[in-house]
């Protein structure tokens, strides 16, 4: 049985058409990279699987747990559900030791001793045991978006979503934000991650999902969606990303 | 609180209406005074050497210091102490009129400084005087930006118009309590009546300054935040 | 004629300013619990609560649209029309609470309103619940960021208690009049009550800059203006 099953979600903002019908599912232990052209609904397709973002139609599976289910208890959801934002949307009024356990405690219910020792493990896993006293305003961007990586995994998630997680970064940060993506999918972590990273597409993806407005022109394994598309319209918007981003193969 | 309070009240009105008007002389003329001086003493905390500056700074910080009551009643009877008579209207008009502006000195530095340095460089290069450039380039711009805040000022002070009661200006507030001391039961319909209208003035003032900003505006001048 | 003062008026004068002072934080501390609650009901309440939503506008507007001297008589002087009668302190109190709470709504609202919409959503996505997310992410930032405001509303509220003295309280300003009354020196007693405010102002300035600077944490920006 599939760890998520998306389908056929659909979602309208005013008369504008975001999502129009979007299915997928995701295996326990998957990386599955989405691509696609600015304002094709990227963003909207992971906010609705959390329910961020309410869909207007379509359902959602977690397990065998309805996330789109009337009675669901969406707070336990989005607990098991990490969710890593383009800007880190860290807490800016608490440390990054606090940004860990809050979850941990508020949500999980953990005593302080337990969430302090959850949070420093998870801190240590991203490699900023040393930042841990530091608020937001004091860290890099990357090191912003590793303990945001943390504040997710402090929850145990079955499975992250991760939207562009390296698009706010300068050039020389993205590699370290990466390099704990690259980790966590070898550890087995289950993950969808939209990104222009080319190059960590192909080498970590298990597979690619090609949108564009709206629906998913084309999905695959890397091997098929760089070397021999079937859709034109992929094959096209790979190069150019790749040409953009400097990760010709 | 009885219909018959309310009845009693109404022939009463056009009473507070006089008294309102007083409040409204008054509000014209500290308004007045406080936006010539505000603009004067702005200038010389942006412009004039620095002795200057110290002793505006300190002009605002006493202004805004002091109870505008004890400012009142230090107005009112202070000169009378030196066998110089004032008015009781004359009294509040300066006193609140210099209490605002000290705020609206406030408001007019902002606005001064929130005005690029290019703007007056661009002018000096065109051989505008210092005078110049103040007069035609700054202050052009500044009280455009400053009419947010000075909606607010103008908010604040209309209220405080009711504060010349302490000293026996006879405004509205003492209009009402002649009323009111002669017939205790209408003091609280003749209070709400009051209340009401400045709840009236208060909505159409900011209306009224709202038409003049738009009235004013001009594309890429407005203010921040 | 030459300025006499003194040193006798000080110790009446005093008790006049602890009276101003008790008055002042009880109102102040009033009024930031009722701020807080119309503030969160003028952000948040929607939907099947959005009555509440409207009572909490319209309260705000009645009461920053009105004289605060015009509620103190209709407190002090008003409501006895329907049988409420208060101490001249008590009348002052309620007069005043509610009138900064509706100031202090719109400072709070301010300051919930300019905390990121993200980080709302990063609280949401950990799995808290809303309100959850309001009592541990929202409010303590928006405590932060309401400080400097605040600030100017202590002190405002401080020289505005002086209205009291019109129903009969013996605060600083009050007692000055009072002994002014009585031996017509009026210049000098109100030079004096203006320098004690003043002193008060100050220290009050300073105490709320350090705890400003107390609170401060690194990024959650306390745009301060001057008080
Ligand atoms: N809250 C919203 N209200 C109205 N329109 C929205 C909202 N959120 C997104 N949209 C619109 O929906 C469309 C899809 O947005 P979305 O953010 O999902 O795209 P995206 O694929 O993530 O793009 P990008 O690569 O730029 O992040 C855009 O046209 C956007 O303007
Ligand atoms: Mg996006």
């Amino acid at each position: 049985m599939p760890l998520l099953r998306v389908e056929d979600l659909h979602k309208r903002y005013g008369t504008e058409e975001v999502l129009r019908g979007v299915s997928l599912t995701v295996v326990k232990g998957e990386t599955k990279v989405v691509i696609g052209p600015s304002g094709t609904g990227k963003s909207t397709l992971l906010r609705c699987i959390n329910r961020l973002t309410e869909p207007d139609r379509g359902r959602v599976w977690l397990g065998d747990t309805e996330v789109t289910g009337k009675g669901t208890n969406l707070n336990r959801i989005r607990s098991q559900i990490g969710f890593v934002f383009q800007d880190f949307n860290l807490f800016t009024h608490l440390t990054a030791l606090d940004n860990v356990r809050l979850g941990p405690l508020r949500v999980k219910g953990l005593g302080k001793k337990e969430a302090t020792e959850r949070a420093m493990a998870e801190l240590a896993r991203v490699g900023l045991a040393d930042k841990a006293g530091a608020y937001p305003a004091e860290l890099s961007g990357g090191q912003q978006q590793r303990v945001s990586i943390a504040r997710a995994l402090a929850m145990d998630p079955q499975l992250i979503l991760f939207d562009e997680p390296t698009s706010a970064l300068d050039p020389e940060l993205i590699g370290e934000v990466l390099g704990v993506m690259v980790k966590l999918a070898e550890e087995g972590m289950t993950m969808i991650v939209v990104t222009h990273e080319m190059g960590f597409a192909r080498s970590v993806a298990d597979e690619i999902v090609f949108m564009e407005r709206g629906v998913i022109v084309e999905q695959g394994s890397p091997e098929k969606m760089f070397r021999s598309p079937e859709v034109a319209r992929t094959g096209d918007f790979l190069r150019k990303i790749s040409e953009l981003y400097g990760d010709a193969a | 609180m009885t219909l018959e309070a309310w009845s009693q009240l109404w022939p009463k009105v056009p009473v507070l209406l006089q008294g309102l008007v007083v409040n409204l002389e008054l509000l014209a003329g500290l308004l007045s005074l406080g936006l010539v001086i505000g603009v004067a003493v702005a200038l010389v905390e942006v412009y004039a050497p620095r002795p200057f500056r110290a002793l505006a700074l300190a002009y605002e910080w006493f202004f805004r210091g002091v109870p505008e009551l004890v400012l009142l009643f230090l107005f009112y009877f202070g000169p009378s102490q030196f066998g110089v008579d004032i008015s009781a209207f004359l009294a509040a008009v300066l006193a609140l009129g210099f209490r605002s502006s000290a705020y609206q000195s406030q408001i007019f530095r902002g606005a001064i400084q929130a005005i690029s340095p290019g703007q007056s460089l661009a002018a000096r290069s065109l051989g505008m005087s210092r005078l110049g450039v103040i007069r035609h380039v700054i202050l052009p711009q500044a009280l455009r930006l400053s009419l947010a805040g000075w909606s607010n000022e103008f908010s604040s002070v209309l209220k405080d118009t009711t504060l010349a009661y302490g000293i026996g200006v006879v405004e509205v507030m003492r209009q009402a309590r002649y009323l009111t001391a002669r017939n205790f039961p209408l003091a609280l319909p003749a209070f709400i009546v009051v209340a009401l209208m400045f709840l009236i003035l208060t909505y159409a003032g900011n209306w009224g300054i709202g038409l003049l900003e738009r009235r004013l505006r001009v594309p890429g001048l407005e203010a921040r935040g | 004629m030459n300025l006499v003062f003194d040193w006798a008026w000080l110790p009446q004068l005093g008790r006049g300013l602890v009276l101003t002072v008790e008055l002042t934080a009880a109102c102040m501390a009033l009024g930031a619990l009722g701020g807080l609650v119309l503030a969160l009901l003028r952000v948040y309440a929607r939907g099947w609560l959005s009555p509440l939503y409207a009572l909490a506008s319209a309260y705000v507007h009645l009461f920053r649209g009105t004289p605060l001297l015009v509620q103190l008589m209709i407190v002090h002087f008003g409501l006895p029309n329907v049988g409420i009668v208060f101490t001249p302190f008590v009348s002052g109190l309620v007069a005043m609470a509610l009138n900064t709470a509706a100031y202090q709504a719109e400072y709070f609202r301010g300051a919930i309103q300019s905390v990121k919409a993200g980080q709302m959503m990063a609280a949401r996505s950990v799995g808290l619940t809303r309100l959850q997310a309001i009592r541990h992410v929202i409010i303590p930032q928006a405590l932060r960021l309401v400080i400097p405001p605040w600030s100017n509303e202590l002190i405002y509220m401080l020289k505005y208690s002086s209205i009291v003295y019109m129903v009969g309280a013996a605060d600083l300003m009050g007692v000055g009049r009072t002994i002014a009354a009585k031996n017509f020196r009026f210049l000098e007693l109100f030079l004096v009550v203006a320098a004690i405010y003043l002193a008060v102002v100050l220290l009050l300035t300073l105490t709320m800059r350090w705890v400003e600077k107390r609170l401060r944490v690194p990024g959650l920006g306390t745009s301060g203006r001057g008080a």
